[in-house]
């Protein structure tokens, strides 16, 4: 399965939804404001830090781009994809899940 | 009944606007920064506030050429212009976001909670987006 995460970490609670419901082994794609979730040094990093191993995620680079996050770091093992990555997602899994 | 006095002395109240919002995922920060750029035209003492995600619209470096939307991030350098007396943001939104003074578009006051307390309960008119 494949998760979509649109908002941002410090204004809903999608992403901690995400990570209490998924199941290990799958795709979680940070698209929109979803992306400040894959900041490094914020504070929230330990919410993906501490599953890193359990999930693969993922990251919009356009979204990472309009935000002004390519100047900083972002946690270690999430893979930045473009839109095209994003389609190879859906494709690649049986079900899509958007956590709005 | 009392006439309206044209030629009185001008009302000059304090407003503060306060952002608590990332910039592109939804429309709220550009509202506001139209908002402050319209209001500035009245000559009233305008400060805001960037509080929570709402300092991440101070963010320099931004490009949405990828998602293609307006970048708006650069018009608060025109603030200045504007006469736009105060910007102020709270210093414990940017360190648990992992950002600095140096991360940012302009050179805001960086001020900790306590003394932004004390900024906005001066305040007339308090707007949040």
């Amino acid at each position: 399965m494949l998760h979509l995460i649109n908002k941002s970490p410090t204004e809903r609670n999608s992403l901690d939804s995400c990570l209490r419901l998924a199941q290990s082994g799958n795709a979680i794609l940070l698209i929109e404001d979803g992306v400040y979730a894959a900041l490094a040094k914020a504070a929230h990093a330990e919410k993906i830090t501490s599953r890193i191993d359990e999930f693969n995620f993922y990251v919009l680079g356009p979204d990472v781009a309009a935000r002004g996050l390519n100047d900083v770091p972002l946690i270690e093992g999430i893979t930045v994809v473009d839109y095209e990555g994003f389609v190879d997602l859906v494709t690649e899994n049986d079900v899509t899940q958007s956590w709005l | 009944m009392e006439e309206y006095d044209e030629g009185g002395p001008e009302i000059v109240k304090r407003f503060m606007y306060v952002n608590r919002r990332p910039p592109h995922g939804t429309i709220y920060a550009l509202e506001c920064l139209e908002v402050v750029l319209i209001t500035a035209a009245f000559e009233q003492f305008e400060s805001l506030v960037f509080m929570d995600d709402g300092v991440y619209q101070l963010k320099k470096n931004q490009d949405t050429t990828g998602i293609g939307t307006k970048n708006f991030s650069k018009t608060y350098r025109a603030l200045d212009d504007y006469d736009v007396e105060r910007i102020y943001v709270e210093k414990e939104s940017l360190e648990a976001r992992g950002l600095t003074a140096d991360d940012l578009i302009i050179q805001p006051e960086i001020l900790p909670t306590d003394e932004l307390r004390e900024i906005m309960a001066q305040q007339d008119i308090v707007f949040s987006s």
